[in-house]
């Protein structure tokens, strides 16, 4: 009977086990901007595979979980992506992909918003032009790490979905 | 390589007389000036000469010589798929810039010529749907422009750009449908 | 209201239809990026279509009128994210016509060799996204397979999977890698046999063949008054490849054939880029087979970087005209140029006004993607809204290179 009960009950605090439940299943948008949008679909595909993770693309907004912001973003896409991030179910969070949309990289122009921090909230940084897609990989594992840590009852981190 | 460069000009001096200026052949293309208000003309005389026969426009752009005058100037770049020639065109003009459109000889002229009125604001007349093209509706200035800032001007999205009035913002996707203006020349 | 509509459904008490607008995109993941189409719908039928592009709008020509030459290549790169070796050929040779100059020739196998690469993996994904847009999920997987094999050979040449920067005026960066000639020689081998798999996953499928045959119907004389190039026009029969008729590098050395085919639909589209592979590793197998030793940089201490360092170690004047090259970049003579390749996706020109100084006075990229995404408006017209999706994903536009 003693080892009945120790064998399939298991305690925890429904903040791990929530953040085990989220972090284990990252679905992002299939939302190719740019040259970084190439590299995400080759960390989709056959070699990298990124469903291993449980990182797998869903076509809406509304089904998914992180964004991956790969490319750059112009003024005009800018409201668009805003838009996108509204429309994204919380918990939601934001991969900035490649130095454009990190701080908009070598196209200083009048046309390109210079990161994408300065209208969404950016979670995960992926530094490269573009980057590879094992630093995307990483930039997985760091948002799940991130996630890991956070506690969905204790509010803290809530906030920062609240649009600002 | 040179040969036809006599051909072109005679033809065109058959028709035109002395207002096409030849400009000379250089890295494989012929170079000439012309009047802005014969382009059309002339772009349609060169589609459809029989020994010529300019019929593919590969590009159309726009070219601004500040602080010179007449300040800008627009260029077409023609190729003729029979005798692979290729021909320069180039059209001075002044400010404002107006220049007849082409898009009544090739269709393909469409996207050229809005992408010209957009970087340039040069108006090209008679086309059917001279509507802006990279930039969003209510965008002020044309950004290709010498004066106009690289870096366009300071707002929230960009911290580098210059001072000035900050730019507008563009609409979300589902409210700028446009009403007017069908783009599309056959049914 | 079309034709058809009108046919199908009696006159009497007919129900009233409305068109109606319909947003596909910017966000839409068949739009191959940032594309949005506004279309007017008929029901099924599409009334119309307006793309509206500008959503990758970078400002690359301005950006490059602030770049010297050399760092113009970077931004070569990005306008054709999926064959940046012939974006920087384009332009290198733009320059190289103005300075009179021409590379040496092992350089130009290099070139010609790493712009077929190019021309492979942009054609492969175009292979594997087309049948994916049509609900065909597993080309894409093994096209992806056979692209990676590219990027690891592009990084072995350059350090980058993608954006490779490799070309400079008067030559490339540097020479080939030891142990590179076996791993090509590789590929090409498997390759032919990898392209037979897609036709026979293809070419045998029957949703496939209804779902392209027939649809997006271009003529020759529609395709070249819409200004169409590239594999888009060869497919509606006009025979124009500008690597055969005005040859750049040693094009003119090199046995290909150009492919055309008479039909103009998708699938025509479809075709012509699957037999261009072939070509293309025909040509790369040349180029390994003709390639010979010698410079791969011209030698032109104004232009280029000497290769040998201790030149520049050990005399004053080399040192200050390496640091000059670096610094300042190096000038270029006034004048004009407008010079096209046959790029992966069709006519590829740069027009350079050149004022005498280290930066171009103007540059413009004559992008093939821009106008053949315009050849929408003469196809669309009375299809169904989803082989819209066929007809867009057969132009195979490239959006970083219709917005610059």
């Amino acid at each position: 009977m003693n080892n009945a009960i120790r064998d399939s009950v298991l305690f925890t605090t429904a903040d791990s086990l929530i953040s085990w439940s989220r972090r284990s299943a990252l679905w992002p948008e299939t939302f190719g901007i740019a040259c970084c949008a190439i590299e995400m679909i080759s960390a989709g595909c056959a070699r990298y595979d990124l469903d291993r993770f449980g990182v797998v693309f869903r076509p809406s907004p509304r089904q998914s979980d992180v964004m991956i912001i790969a490319g750059t973003i112009t003024r005009k896409f800018a409201p668009v992506v805003r838009r996108l991030y509204d429309q994204m179910p919380e918990p939601r969070w934001v991969i900035a992909m490649g130095t454009c949309a990190i701080s908009g990289g070598v196209y200083n122009t009048y046309a390109v918003v210079q990161g994408a921090e300065t209208f969404v909230p950016v979670d995960v940084h992926v530094p490269g032009c573009p980057p590879r897609p094992e630093a995307l990989m990483h930039g997985f594992l760091l948002l799940q790490e991130k996630i890991k840590k956070s506690r969905a009852l204790a509010g803290a981190s809530l906030d920062r979905v609240a649009a600002p | 390589m040179n040969v036809e460069t006599p051909l072109i000009r005679t033809l065109m001096a058959e028709r035109f007389g002395e207002a096409i200026e030849e400009l000379g052949f250089s890295h494989g293309v012929h170079a000439f000036a012309a009047p802005p208000d014969m382009i059309v003309d002339l772009c349609r005389f060169l589609k459809e000469d029989p020994a010529l026969q300019f019929d593919f426009l590969s590009d159309i752009c726009g070219v601004d010589h500040y602080p010179e005058m007449p300040r800008y100037e627009a260029v077409y770049h023609l190729f003729s798929l029979p005798n692979k020639w290729r021909v320069r065109i180039k059209c001075r003009l002044g400010d404002p810039p107006r220049v007849p459109s082409v898009t009544g000889v090739w269709r393909t002229a469409n996207w050229h010529e809005r992408e010209t009125w957009d970087m340039y604001g040069i108006r090209f007349e008679g086309h059917p749907d001279l509507r802006r093209i990279y930039m969003w509706e209510g965008f002020e200035g044309f950004p290709q422009r010498k004066d106009f800032p690289l870096r366009g001007y300071k707002d929230k999205l960009n911290p580098f750009g210059a001072e000035g009035s900050p730019p507008t913002q563009p609409d979300l996707a589902t409210k700028d449908i446009p009403q007017g203006g069908r783009s599309t020349p056959r049914t | 209201m079309t034709e058809v509509t009108e046919l199908s459904w009696p006159e009497t008490d007919a129900p009233r239809t409305r068109e109606v607008l319909l947003n596909l995109g910017p966000q839409h993941p068949s739009t191959h990026g940032v594309l949005r189409l506004v279309l007017e719908l008929d029901g099924e039928y599409v009334e119309r279509v307006d793309p509206h592009i500008g959503y990758l709008h970078r400002g690359t020509e301005k950006l490059a009128e602030s770049f010297t030459y050399t760092q113009i290549f970077p931004l070569t790169d990005r306008l054709d994210y999926l064959c940046p070796p012939s974006n920087n050929l384009a332009f290198a040779l733009a320059v190289e016509k103005l300075l009179g100059i021409q590379a040496p020739i092992r350089a130009q196998y290099i070139r010609v060799m790493m712009a077929e690469l190019a021309r492979i993996s942009g054609h492969l994904l175009i292979t594997g996204a087309l049948p994916m847009d049509l609900g065909a999920m597993t080309a894409l997987l093994y096209a992806m397979r056979e692209r990676e094999m590219i990027m690891d050979l592009l990084e072995m040449i350059s350090g980058a999977r993608m954006h490779t920067s490799f070309c400079r005026v008067g030559g490339v960066r540097e020479d080939l890698p030891d142990g590179f000639f076996p791993k090509i020689r590789e590929f090409c081998d498997i390759f032919p046999n990898r392209i037979r798999d897609y036709e026979r996953l293809l070419d045998s499928n029957r949703v496939f063949l209804k779902r392209t045959q027939g649809i997006g119907v271009i003529s020759a004389e529609d395709g070249i008054d819409l200004g169409l190039s590239g594999p888009n026009l060869r497919a509606s029969g006009v025979d124009w490849d500008i690597r055969r008729d005005e040859p750049y590098e040693i094009y003119d050395r090199l046995d290909f054939d150009v492919i055309t085919s008479q039909e103009g639909d998708c699938y025509a589209r479809w075709r012509c880029r699957v037999e261009e592979m072939r070509e293309s590793v025909r040509i790369i197998e040349q180029c390994l087979d003709q390639m010979p030793d010698g410079p791969f940089q011209i030698d032109m201490p104004t232009i280029a970087f000497p290769t040998d360092k201790d030149r520049v170690h050990c005399s004053m004047e080399a040192l200050i005209q390496h640091f000059d090259l670096s610094a300042y970049g190096f000038k270029v003579p006034k004048g004009e140029v407008y010079s096209a390749i046959e790029a992966p996706k069709g006519e590829l020109g740069f027009y350079i006004v050149s004022d005498g100084s280290p930066k171009p006075f103007r540059m413009k990229v004559r992008s093939p993607s821009f106008v053949n995404l315009q050849a929408l408006f003469g196809v669309a017209n009375a299809h169904y809204l989803a082989d819209m999706i066929a007809v867009l994903g057969s132009l195979d536009p490239v959006m970083a290179e219709v917005d610059k």
